[in-house]
Protein backbone atom coordinates (compact mmCIF):
# COMPACT_ATOMS: atom_id res chain seq x y z
CA UNK A 1 0.00 0.00 0.00
CA UNK A 2 1.04 3.23 -0.46
CA UNK A 3 2.03 5.43 2.54
CA UNK A 4 0.36 9.05 2.01
CA UNK A 5 1.19 10.38 5.17
CA UNK A 6 3.97 10.25 7.09
CA UNK A 7 1.92 9.53 10.38
CA UNK A 8 3.60 6.48 11.97
CA UNK A 9 7.23 4.93 11.78
CA UNK A 10 5.91 1.30 10.08
CA UNK A 11 6.01 -1.63 12.51
CA UNK A 12 9.35 -3.17 12.24
CA UNK A 13 10.50 -6.78 12.69
CA UNK A 14 12.99 -7.38 15.11
CA UNK A 15 13.96 -10.50 13.63
CA UNK A 16 14.72 -8.93 10.57
CA UNK A 17 17.43 -6.39 11.94
CA UNK A 18 20.67 -6.91 10.87
CA UNK A 19 23.66 -7.97 13.55
CA UNK A 20 25.19 -4.28 12.82
CA UNK A 21 21.95 -2.35 14.24
CA UNK A 22 22.26 -4.75 17.44
CA UNK A 23 23.28 -3.23 20.62
CA UNK A 24 22.65 -6.25 23.09
CA UNK A 25 22.33 -9.63 21.78
CA UNK A 26 20.90 -12.05 24.74
CA UNK A 27 21.64 -15.65 24.10
CA UNK A 28 19.68 -18.39 26.15
CA UNK A 29 19.98 -16.77 29.36
CA UNK A 30 18.69 -17.99 32.32
CA UNK A 31 19.68 -16.20 36.06
CA UNK A 32 19.05 -17.99 39.33
CA UNK A 33 19.23 -16.33 42.68
CA UNK A 34 20.14 -19.40 45.22
CA UNK A 35 17.92 -21.95 44.23
CA UNK A 36 14.96 -19.22 42.36
CA UNK A 37 15.26 -18.72 39.04
CA UNK A 38 14.84 -15.11 37.79
CA UNK A 39 15.22 -15.15 34.25
CA UNK A 40 14.35 -18.35 32.26
CA UNK A 41 16.35 -18.81 28.52
CA UNK A 42 15.80 -15.21 27.62
CA UNK A 43 16.82 -14.84 24.00
CA UNK A 44 16.56 -10.93 22.92
CA UNK A 45 17.68 -9.16 20.36
CA UNK A 46 17.82 -5.12 21.52
CA UNK A 47 18.55 -2.47 18.61
CA UNK A 48 21.07 -0.01 18.83
CA UNK A 49 20.05 3.83 19.32
CA UNK A 50 16.60 2.60 19.91
CA UNK A 51 14.20 2.84 23.20
CA UNK A 52 13.02 -0.55 24.30
CA UNK A 53 11.16 -1.20 27.45
CA UNK A 54 10.20 -3.83 29.72
CA UNK A 55 6.83 -4.34 31.08
CA UNK A 56 5.52 -6.68 33.41
CA UNK A 57 4.56 -7.65 36.53
CA UNK A 58 6.12 -6.85 40.41
CA UNK A 59 8.71 -9.62 40.63
CA UNK A 60 9.07 -10.81 37.28
CA UNK A 61 12.73 -9.81 36.49
CA UNK A 62 12.82 -6.84 34.73
CA UNK A 63 15.57 -5.20 36.99
CA UNK A 64 17.30 -8.52 37.22
CA UNK A 65 17.54 -8.52 33.58
CA UNK A 66 18.94 -4.91 33.55
CA UNK A 67 21.24 -6.17 36.30
CA UNK A 68 22.65 -8.55 33.50
CA UNK A 69 23.70 -6.11 30.95
CA UNK A 70 26.57 -4.57 33.31
CA UNK A 71 26.85 -7.59 35.51
CA UNK A 72 25.42 -5.75 38.57
CA UNK A 73 23.81 -8.91 39.61
CA UNK A 74 27.58 -10.79 39.79
CA UNK A 75 27.46 -8.33 42.92
CA UNK A 76 24.95 -11.07 44.45
CA UNK A 77 26.32 -13.37 46.31
CA UNK A 78 24.56 -16.90 45.07
CA UNK A 79 23.73 -15.63 41.74
CA UNK A 80 24.14 -17.71 38.97
CA UNK A 81 24.49 -17.00 35.19
CA UNK A 82 23.94 -19.44 32.54
CA UNK A 83 23.78 -18.17 28.25
CA UNK A 84 25.90 -14.91 26.95
CA UNK A 85 25.00 -11.43 26.32
CA UNK A 86 26.68 -9.95 23.60
CA UNK A 87 27.60 -6.13 23.85
CA UNK A 88 29.70 -4.99 20.62
CA UNK A 89 30.39 -8.85 19.77
CA UNK A 90 31.98 -9.53 23.18
CA UNK A 91 30.21 -12.04 25.59
CA UNK A 92 30.14 -9.87 28.54
CA UNK A 93 30.03 -12.98 30.52
CA UNK A 94 33.40 -13.84 29.07
CA UNK A 95 35.75 -14.62 32.29
CA UNK A 96 37.80 -11.89 30.76
CA UNK A 97 35.46 -9.37 30.62
CA UNK A 98 36.98 -6.13 32.32
CA UNK A 99 33.86 -5.34 34.54
CA UNK A 100 34.48 -1.74 35.34
CA UNK A 101 35.59 -1.00 31.87
CA UNK A 102 31.99 -2.40 30.93
CA UNK A 103 30.02 -0.64 34.11
CA UNK A 104 31.52 2.91 32.41
CA UNK A 105 29.84 1.87 28.86
CA UNK A 106 26.52 0.78 30.64
CA UNK A 107 24.94 3.19 32.91
CA UNK A 108 22.42 2.91 35.15
CA UNK A 109 19.47 4.34 36.96
CA UNK A 110 18.06 2.57 40.10
CA UNK A 111 14.80 1.84 40.91
CA UNK A 112 15.15 4.38 44.10
CA UNK A 113 17.25 7.47 43.69
CA UNK A 114 20.14 6.91 45.15
CA UNK A 115 22.91 10.24 44.87
CA UNK A 116 25.80 9.73 46.70
CA UNK A 117 26.44 11.45 50.20
CA UNK A 118 28.19 14.44 48.70
CA UNK A 119 27.68 18.20 46.85
CA UNK A 120 25.05 17.84 43.77
CA UNK A 121 28.62 19.06 41.57
CA UNK A 122 30.34 16.47 42.88
CA UNK A 123 27.62 13.40 42.48
CA UNK A 124 27.61 14.57 38.74
CA UNK A 125 31.47 14.75 38.13
CA UNK A 126 32.52 11.89 40.24
CA UNK A 127 32.59 9.43 37.47
CA UNK A 128 34.66 12.22 35.06
CA UNK A 129 36.87 12.68 37.71
CA UNK A 130 37.61 8.85 38.65
CA UNK A 131 38.05 8.20 34.42
CA UNK A 132 40.70 10.68 34.90
CA UNK A 133 39.35 14.44 33.66
CA UNK A 134 40.79 16.86 36.17
CA UNK A 135 40.06 19.96 33.75
CA UNK A 136 38.07 22.49 35.76
CA UNK A 137 36.29 24.06 32.90
CA UNK A 138 35.16 20.51 31.23
CA UNK A 139 33.87 19.01 34.57
CA UNK A 140 31.75 22.55 34.86
CA UNK A 141 30.32 22.16 31.57
CA UNK A 142 29.82 18.42 32.03
CA UNK A 143 27.72 19.04 34.85
CA UNK A 144 26.02 21.78 33.64
CA UNK A 145 25.04 20.30 30.50
CA UNK A 146 23.94 17.53 32.47
CA UNK A 147 21.37 19.54 34.78
CA UNK A 148 19.93 20.97 31.83
CA UNK A 149 19.41 18.14 30.40
CA UNK A 150 17.06 16.70 32.52
CA UNK A 151 15.76 19.94 33.19
CA UNK A 152 17.41 20.55 37.03
CA UNK A 153 19.52 23.11 36.25
CA UNK A 154 16.97 26.19 37.11
CA UNK A 155 16.26 24.65 40.09
CA UNK A 156 19.67 24.06 41.65
CA UNK A 157 21.93 26.45 39.64
CA UNK A 158 22.24 28.49 43.25
CA UNK A 159 23.05 25.42 45.41
CA UNK A 160 25.38 23.65 43.50
CA UNK A 161 27.64 22.55 46.54
CA UNK A 162 24.62 21.98 49.10
CA UNK A 163 24.81 18.14 49.83
CA UNK A 164 22.41 16.35 47.03
CA UNK A 165 20.60 14.41 50.29
CA UNK A 166 18.98 17.69 50.31
CA UNK A 167 16.70 17.41 47.33
CA UNK A 168 13.69 16.45 47.21
CA UNK A 169 12.96 12.38 45.48
CA UNK A 170 12.10 14.19 41.94
CA UNK A 171 14.93 16.17 42.15
CA UNK A 172 17.58 13.33 43.23
CA UNK A 173 16.12 11.19 40.35
CA UNK A 174 16.89 13.78 37.82
CA UNK A 175 20.35 14.22 39.35
CA UNK A 176 20.90 10.35 38.96
CA UNK A 177 19.71 10.38 35.48
CA UNK A 178 22.09 13.28 35.09
CA UNK A 179 24.79 12.11 36.96
CA UNK A 180 25.08 8.38 34.13
CA UNK A 181 24.80 10.77 31.58
CA UNK A 182 27.29 13.15 32.82
CA UNK A 183 29.74 9.78 31.36
CA UNK A 184 28.25 9.71 28.44
CA UNK A 185 27.67 5.48 28.01
CA UNK A 186 26.76 4.05 24.95
CA UNK A 187 23.99 2.06 26.70
CA UNK A 188 21.86 3.83 29.31
CA UNK A 189 19.78 0.88 31.69
CA UNK A 190 17.19 3.40 33.35
CA UNK A 191 14.66 1.34 35.89
CA UNK A 192 11.59 2.61 36.84
CA UNK A 193 13.28 6.05 36.03
CA UNK A 194 9.96 8.05 37.17
CA UNK A 195 8.74 6.54 39.52
CA UNK A 196 8.97 9.40 42.06
CA UNK A 197 8.00 12.20 39.57
CA UNK A 198 4.80 14.21 39.28
CA UNK A 199 3.41 13.89 36.12
CA UNK A 200 5.40 17.63 34.54
CA UNK A 201 8.62 16.22 35.81
CA UNK A 202 7.72 12.90 34.42
CA UNK A 203 6.86 14.07 31.15
CA UNK A 204 10.51 16.26 30.98
CA UNK A 205 12.44 13.21 31.63
CA UNK A 206 10.31 11.16 28.73
CA UNK A 207 11.10 13.99 26.63
CA UNK A 208 15.16 13.88 27.60
CA UNK A 209 14.37 10.09 27.37
CA UNK A 210 13.45 10.15 23.56
CA UNK A 211 16.07 12.72 22.73
CA UNK A 212 18.62 10.84 24.35
CA UNK A 213 18.43 7.75 21.57
CA UNK A 214 20.24 10.42 18.97
CA UNK A 215 23.07 9.19 21.09
CA UNK A 216 22.11 5.93 23.36
CA UNK A 217 21.07 2.75 23.24
CA UNK A 218 18.25 3.05 25.81
CA UNK A 219 16.66 0.36 28.28
CA UNK A 220 13.89 1.42 30.26
CA UNK A 221 11.78 -0.34 33.13
CA UNK A 222 8.59 0.79 34.03
CA UNK A 223 5.90 0.09 35.43
CA UNK A 224 3.38 2.41 33.62
CA UNK A 225 2.49 0.95 30.46
CA UNK A 226 1.07 4.06 28.87
CA UNK A 227 4.71 5.54 29.54
CA UNK A 228 6.57 2.45 27.94
CA UNK A 229 4.01 3.30 24.64
CA UNK A 230 4.80 7.03 24.95
CA UNK A 231 8.60 6.30 24.98
CA UNK A 232 9.68 3.12 23.65
CA UNK A 233 9.74 1.99 20.15
CA UNK A 234 9.93 -1.85 21.13
CA UNK A 235 8.70 -3.55 24.68
CA UNK A 236 9.25 -6.65 25.86
CA UNK A 237 7.05 -8.30 28.23
CA UNK A 238 8.50 -10.40 30.95
CA UNK A 239 6.37 -12.67 33.22
CA UNK A 240 8.13 -14.73 36.11
CA UNK A 241 11.21 -14.84 34.46
CA UNK A 242 10.22 -15.81 31.03
CA UNK A 243 9.84 -12.84 27.86
CA UNK A 244 6.60 -13.80 27.25
CA UNK A 245 6.52 -10.64 24.00
CA UNK A 246 8.75 -8.61 22.34
CA UNK A 247 8.10 -6.42 20.12
CA UNK A 248 7.81 -2.91 17.68
CA UNK A 249 5.66 -1.27 20.42
CA UNK A 250 2.90 -0.35 18.56
CA UNK A 251 1.85 -3.86 17.40
CA UNK A 252 2.38 -4.76 21.29
CA UNK A 253 -0.25 -1.95 22.58
CA UNK A 254 -2.55 -2.54 19.46
CA UNK A 255 -2.53 -6.49 18.43
CA UNK A 256 -0.54 -8.29 20.96
CA UNK A 257 0.24 -11.79 20.01
CA UNK A 258 -0.06 -13.57 23.19
CA UNK A 259 -3.01 -13.89 25.41
CA UNK A 260 -1.06 -13.43 28.43
CA UNK A 261 0.31 -9.88 27.19
CA UNK A 262 -3.19 -8.73 26.28
CA UNK A 263 -4.05 -9.73 29.82
CA UNK A 264 -1.38 -7.87 31.25
CA UNK A 265 -1.69 -4.28 29.08
CA UNK A 266 -5.59 -4.59 29.15
CA UNK A 267 -6.00 -4.61 33.05
CA UNK A 268 -7.16 -8.31 33.49
CA UNK A 269 -6.62 -10.74 35.60
CA UNK A 270 -3.67 -13.08 34.70
CA UNK B 1 -5.30 -14.25 18.23
CA UNK B 2 -7.45 -14.26 21.93
CA UNK B 3 -10.75 -14.32 22.22
CA UNK B 4 -12.60 -11.11 23.57
CA UNK B 5 -13.90 -10.76 27.17
CA UNK B 6 -15.20 -7.58 28.29
CA UNK B 7 -16.22 -8.19 31.90
CA UNK B 8 -12.46 -9.98 32.97
CA UNK B 9 -10.78 -6.16 33.93
CA UNK B 10 -9.04 -6.03 37.05
CA UNK B 11 -11.60 -2.54 37.30
CA UNK B 12 -14.75 -3.62 37.98
CA UNK B 13 -16.03 0.20 36.79
CA UNK B 14 -14.33 -0.19 33.53
CA UNK B 15 -15.86 -3.71 32.82
CA UNK B 16 -19.41 -2.00 33.02
CA UNK B 17 -18.40 0.87 31.07
CA UNK B 18 -17.10 -1.17 28.05
CA UNK B 19 -20.04 -3.47 28.63
CA UNK B 20 -23.13 -0.34 28.80
CA UNK B 21 -20.92 0.82 25.21
CA UNK B 22 -21.82 -2.41 23.72
CA UNK B 23 -25.50 -2.54 24.92
CA UNK B 24 -26.00 0.68 23.76
CA UNK B 25 -24.93 -0.06 20.36
CA UNK B 26 -27.10 -3.05 20.33
CA UNK B 27 -29.69 -0.93 21.00
CA UNK B 28 -29.39 1.68 18.94
CA UNK B 29 -29.18 -1.22 16.32
CA UNK B 30 -32.38 -2.55 17.55
CA UNK B 31 -34.44 0.91 17.04
CA UNK B 32 -32.81 0.95 13.55
CA UNK B 33 -33.52 -2.38 13.05
CA UNK B 34 -37.17 -1.67 13.96
CA UNK B 35 -37.36 1.72 12.06
CA UNK B 36 -36.45 -0.38 8.83
CA UNK B 37 -39.06 -2.69 9.59
CA UNK B 38 -41.54 0.32 9.78
CA UNK B 39 -40.18 1.49 6.74
CA UNK B 40 -40.77 -2.15 4.58
CA UNK B 41 -44.78 -2.16 6.23
CA UNK B 42 -45.41 1.76 5.22
CA UNK B 43 -44.46 1.18 1.99
CA UNK B 44 -46.19 -2.83 1.69
CA UNK B 45 -49.85 -1.17 3.23
CA UNK B 46 -49.26 2.30 2.19
CA UNK B 47 -49.71 3.77 5.71
CA UNK B 48 -48.56 7.00 6.06
CA UNK B 49 -48.76 7.26 9.97
CA UNK B 50 -46.32 4.79 10.41
CA UNK B 51 -44.14 6.69 8.08
CA UNK B 52 -44.55 9.37 9.84
CA UNK B 53 -43.60 7.77 12.90
CA UNK B 54 -40.48 6.94 11.29
CA UNK B 55 -38.81 9.77 10.07
CA UNK B 56 -39.68 11.39 14.11
CA UNK B 57 -37.73 8.47 15.64
CA UNK B 58 -34.96 9.10 13.21
CA UNK B 59 -34.17 12.01 15.62
CA UNK B 60 -33.68 9.69 18.34
CA UNK B 61 -31.32 7.85 16.14
CA UNK B 62 -29.27 11.05 15.77
CA UNK B 63 -28.87 11.80 19.47
CA UNK B 64 -28.17 7.91 20.43
CA UNK B 65 -25.39 8.41 17.97
CA UNK B 66 -23.64 11.71 19.24
CA UNK B 67 -24.24 9.71 23.08
CA UNK B 68 -22.41 7.18 22.00
CA UNK B 69 -19.61 9.27 20.47
CA UNK B 70 -19.37 10.97 23.61
CA UNK B 71 -19.42 8.21 25.50
CA UNK B 72 -16.27 6.76 22.85
CA UNK B 73 -14.33 10.48 23.78
CA UNK B 74 -14.46 9.82 27.58
CA UNK B 75 -13.01 6.20 27.61
CA UNK B 76 -9.99 7.24 25.48
CA UNK B 77 -9.24 10.35 27.26
CA UNK B 78 -9.77 8.65 30.85
CA UNK B 79 -8.84 4.81 30.59
CA UNK B 80 -6.58 4.49 28.03
CA UNK B 81 -7.72 1.73 26.32
CA UNK B 82 -5.24 -0.83 24.71
CA UNK B 83 -5.35 -3.96 22.32
CA UNK B 84 -8.44 -5.20 22.09
CA UNK B 85 -10.15 -2.77 24.24
CA UNK B 86 -8.82 0.07 21.89
CA UNK B 87 -10.13 -1.89 19.06
CA UNK B 88 -13.52 -2.21 20.68
CA UNK B 89 -13.89 1.58 21.07
CA UNK B 90 -12.72 2.35 17.89
CA UNK B 91 -15.16 -0.30 16.26
CA UNK B 92 -17.80 0.98 18.17
CA UNK B 93 -17.47 4.70 17.02
CA UNK B 94 -16.71 3.49 13.49
CA UNK B 95 -20.22 1.11 13.40
CA UNK B 96 -22.26 4.05 14.99
CA UNK B 97 -21.48 6.37 12.17
CA UNK B 98 -22.93 3.32 10.02
CA UNK B 99 -25.69 2.64 12.18
CA UNK B 100 -26.95 6.10 12.04
CA UNK B 101 -26.54 6.62 8.28
CA UNK B 102 -28.26 3.35 8.09
CA UNK B 103 -31.08 5.13 10.34
CA UNK B 104 -31.16 8.09 7.41
CA UNK B 105 -31.89 5.48 4.32
CA UNK B 106 -34.29 4.36 6.05
CA UNK B 107 -35.44 7.95 6.65
CA UNK B 108 -35.30 8.30 2.85
CA UNK B 109 -37.86 5.53 2.01
CA UNK B 110 -40.19 6.92 4.72
CA UNK B 111 -40.18 10.53 3.26
CA UNK B 112 -41.13 8.36 -0.15
CA UNK B 113 -44.34 7.13 1.13
CA UNK B 114 -45.14 10.57 2.64
CA UNK B 115 -45.17 11.86 -0.60
CA UNK B 116 -47.67 9.05 -1.82
CA UNK B 117 -49.24 8.13 -5.02
CA UNK B 118 -46.08 6.36 -6.32
CA UNK B 119 -46.40 5.57 -10.10
CA UNK B 120 -44.83 2.38 -9.37
CA UNK B 121 -46.36 -1.44 -10.85
CA UNK B 122 -47.19 -4.26 -8.15
CA UNK B 123 -43.71 -5.48 -9.33
CA UNK B 124 -41.61 -2.99 -8.55
CA UNK B 125 -43.28 -2.07 -5.31
CA UNK B 126 -43.31 -6.41 -4.37
CA UNK B 127 -39.76 -6.05 -5.09
CA UNK B 128 -38.75 -3.20 -2.90
CA UNK B 129 -40.44 -5.19 -0.09
CA UNK B 130 -38.42 -8.43 -1.12
CA UNK B 131 -34.83 -5.85 -1.19
CA UNK B 132 -36.05 -4.28 1.67
CA UNK B 133 -36.56 -7.66 3.98
CA UNK B 134 -33.57 -8.84 2.85
CA UNK B 135 -31.36 -5.96 4.15
CA UNK B 136 -33.11 -6.45 7.25
CA UNK B 137 -32.50 -9.93 8.05
CA UNK B 138 -28.81 -8.77 6.64
CA UNK B 139 -29.23 -6.42 9.51
CA UNK B 140 -30.36 -8.84 12.07
CA UNK B 141 -27.43 -10.93 11.31
CA UNK B 142 -24.88 -8.11 11.57
CA UNK B 143 -26.27 -6.77 14.69
CA UNK B 144 -26.24 -10.69 16.18
CA UNK B 145 -22.48 -10.74 14.75
CA UNK B 146 -21.54 -7.61 16.72
CA UNK B 147 -23.43 -9.06 20.40
CA UNK B 148 -21.63 -11.97 19.97
CA UNK B 149 -18.22 -10.40 18.15
CA UNK B 150 -18.43 -13.47 15.76
CA UNK B 151 -15.68 -12.83 12.94
CA UNK B 152 -16.79 -15.81 10.95
CA UNK B 153 -20.30 -14.58 10.80
CA UNK B 154 -19.33 -11.36 9.74
CA UNK B 155 -17.72 -12.79 6.70
CA UNK B 156 -20.25 -14.73 5.14
CA UNK B 157 -22.59 -12.17 6.12
CA UNK B 158 -19.87 -9.50 3.89
CA UNK B 159 -19.97 -12.16 1.08
CA UNK B 160 -23.88 -12.21 1.06
CA UNK B 161 -23.93 -8.45 0.22
CA UNK B 162 -23.54 -9.80 -3.21
CA UNK B 163 -27.20 -10.91 -3.58
CA UNK B 164 -28.63 -7.53 -2.33
CA UNK B 165 -26.72 -5.91 -5.31
CA UNK B 166 -27.75 -8.46 -7.62
CA UNK B 167 -31.35 -7.68 -6.91
CA UNK B 168 -30.88 -4.21 -6.76
CA UNK B 169 -29.64 -4.41 -10.32
CA UNK B 170 -32.37 -6.34 -11.38
CA UNK B 171 -34.68 -3.93 -9.61
CA UNK B 172 -33.30 -0.96 -11.24
CA UNK B 173 -33.66 -2.63 -14.84
CA UNK B 174 -36.93 -3.50 -14.47
CA UNK B 175 -37.50 0.27 -13.12
CA UNK B 176 -35.87 1.60 -16.38
CA UNK B 177 -38.52 -0.12 -18.36
CA UNK B 178 -41.25 1.23 -16.71
CA UNK B 179 -39.97 4.92 -16.81
CA UNK B 180 -39.55 4.68 -20.35
CA UNK B 181 -43.39 4.30 -20.38
CA UNK B 182 -44.15 6.71 -18.22
CA UNK B 183 -41.73 10.03 -18.83
CA UNK B 184 -44.39 12.57 -17.30
CA UNK B 185 -43.55 10.91 -13.96
CA UNK B 186 -39.71 11.03 -14.23
CA UNK B 187 -39.69 13.61 -10.81
CA UNK B 188 -41.42 10.94 -9.04
CA UNK B 189 -39.26 8.45 -10.29
CA UNK B 190 -36.14 9.79 -9.41
CA UNK B 191 -37.38 9.52 -6.02
CA UNK B 192 -38.51 5.76 -6.25
CA UNK B 193 -34.52 5.20 -7.31
CA UNK B 194 -33.54 6.91 -4.64
CA UNK B 195 -35.31 4.69 -2.32
CA UNK B 196 -34.02 1.65 -4.23
CA UNK B 197 -30.61 3.19 -3.53
CA UNK B 198 -31.13 3.56 -0.30
CA UNK B 199 -32.21 0.36 0.37
CA UNK B 200 -28.81 -1.19 -1.38
CA UNK B 201 -26.98 1.24 0.77
CA UNK B 202 -28.43 -0.26 3.79
CA UNK B 203 -26.38 -3.48 2.65
CA UNK B 204 -23.55 -1.70 2.08
CA UNK B 205 -23.57 -0.04 5.56
CA UNK B 206 -24.01 -3.58 7.42
CA UNK B 207 -20.87 -4.89 5.23
CA UNK B 208 -18.53 -2.14 7.14
CA UNK B 209 -20.24 -2.88 10.48
CA UNK B 210 -18.92 -6.53 9.17
CA UNK B 211 -15.71 -5.55 9.17
CA UNK B 212 -15.53 -3.47 11.77
CA UNK B 213 -16.46 -6.64 13.67
CA UNK B 214 -13.39 -8.53 11.98
CA UNK B 215 -11.48 -6.04 12.59
CA UNK B 216 -12.03 -6.01 16.10
CA UNK B 217 -11.53 -10.15 16.93
CA UNK B 218 -8.99 -10.59 14.36
CA UNK B 219 -6.84 -6.97 14.78
CA UNK B 220 -6.85 -6.86 10.54
CA UNK B 221 -8.21 -4.21 8.55
CA UNK B 222 -9.50 -5.75 5.56
CA UNK B 223 -11.22 -3.13 3.88
CA UNK B 224 -10.76 -1.83 0.36
CA UNK B 225 -9.48 -5.06 -0.69
CA UNK B 226 -11.04 -7.56 -2.45
CA UNK B 227 -13.13 -10.41 -1.46
CA UNK B 228 -10.79 -13.39 -2.32
CA UNK B 229 -7.77 -11.47 -0.74
CA UNK B 230 -9.51 -11.00 1.94
CA UNK B 231 -10.99 -14.31 2.73
CA UNK B 232 -6.89 -15.77 2.12
CA UNK B 233 -6.17 -13.07 5.30
CA UNK B 234 -8.66 -14.04 7.11
CA UNK B 235 -7.54 -17.82 7.04
CA UNK B 236 -4.21 -16.76 7.92
CA UNK B 237 -5.51 -15.27 11.11
CA UNK B 238 -7.82 -18.46 11.62
N1 LIG C 1 19.27 -10.57 45.61
C1 LIG C 1 18.27 -11.42 45.44
N2 LIG C 1 18.24 -12.60 46.08
C2 LIG C 1 17.22 -13.45 45.90
N3 LIG C 1 16.18 -13.23 45.10
C3 LIG C 1 16.16 -12.08 44.42
C4 LIG C 1 17.19 -11.11 44.55
N4 LIG C 1 16.89 -10.07 43.76
C5 LIG C 1 15.72 -10.38 43.17
N5 LIG C 1 15.28 -11.58 43.55
C6 LIG C 1 14.05 -12.25 43.10
O1 LIG C 1 14.08 -12.35 41.70
C7 LIG C 1 12.80 -12.05 41.13
C8 LIG C 1 12.90 -10.89 40.18
O2 LIG C 1 13.18 -9.71 40.89
P1 LIG C 1 13.33 -8.31 40.19
O3 LIG C 1 13.84 -7.34 41.19
O4 LIG C 1 14.09 -8.46 38.93
O5 LIG C 1 11.80 -7.99 39.83
P2 LIG C 1 11.17 -6.72 39.09
O6 LIG C 1 10.49 -7.22 37.88
O7 LIG C 1 12.21 -5.68 38.91
O8 LIG C 1 10.08 -6.26 40.14
P3 LIG C 1 9.59 -4.77 40.55
O9 LIG C 1 8.70 -4.33 39.47
O10 LIG C 1 8.86 -4.99 41.83
O11 LIG C 1 10.81 -3.92 40.70
C9 LIG C 1 11.88 -11.78 42.32
O12 LIG C 1 11.18 -12.95 42.62
C10 LIG C 1 12.83 -11.42 43.43
O13 LIG C 1 12.30 -11.77 44.68
MG1 LIG D 1 12.52 -3.80 39.78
Amino acid sequence: MFDYFDLSRPEVDLDGLADEDIAIDVRDLSLKFGSKLALKDIRMRIPKRQITSVIGPSGCGKSTLLGCFNRLNDLTPGCEVQGEVYINERNIYHRKEDVAALRSRVGMVFQRPNPFPMSIYENLVYGLKIQGIRDRRTLDNAAEQALRDVALWKEVRDRLFDSALTLSGGQQQRLVIARAIALQPDILLLDEPTSALDPISTLTIEELITQLKEKYTVLIVTHNMQQAARVSDFTAFLHQGSLIEYSDTNRLFTRPKQQQTEEYITGRYG
Amino acid sequence: MQTIKLNTHISGRFNQELENLRNSVLTMGGVVEQQLCDAISALRDNNRGLAEKVVLNDIMVNNMEVQIDEECTRIIAKRHPAASDLRLVLAINKATTDIERIGDEVERIAKLILKGNLPVSEDIKNGMIATGNHVMEMLRQTLNAFARMDAEAAMSIHIGDQEIDEQYKQLLTQAVEEMRQDTDALPQWLEILWAMRSLERVGDRCKNVCEYIIYLVKGKDVRHISRHAMQEKLRELR
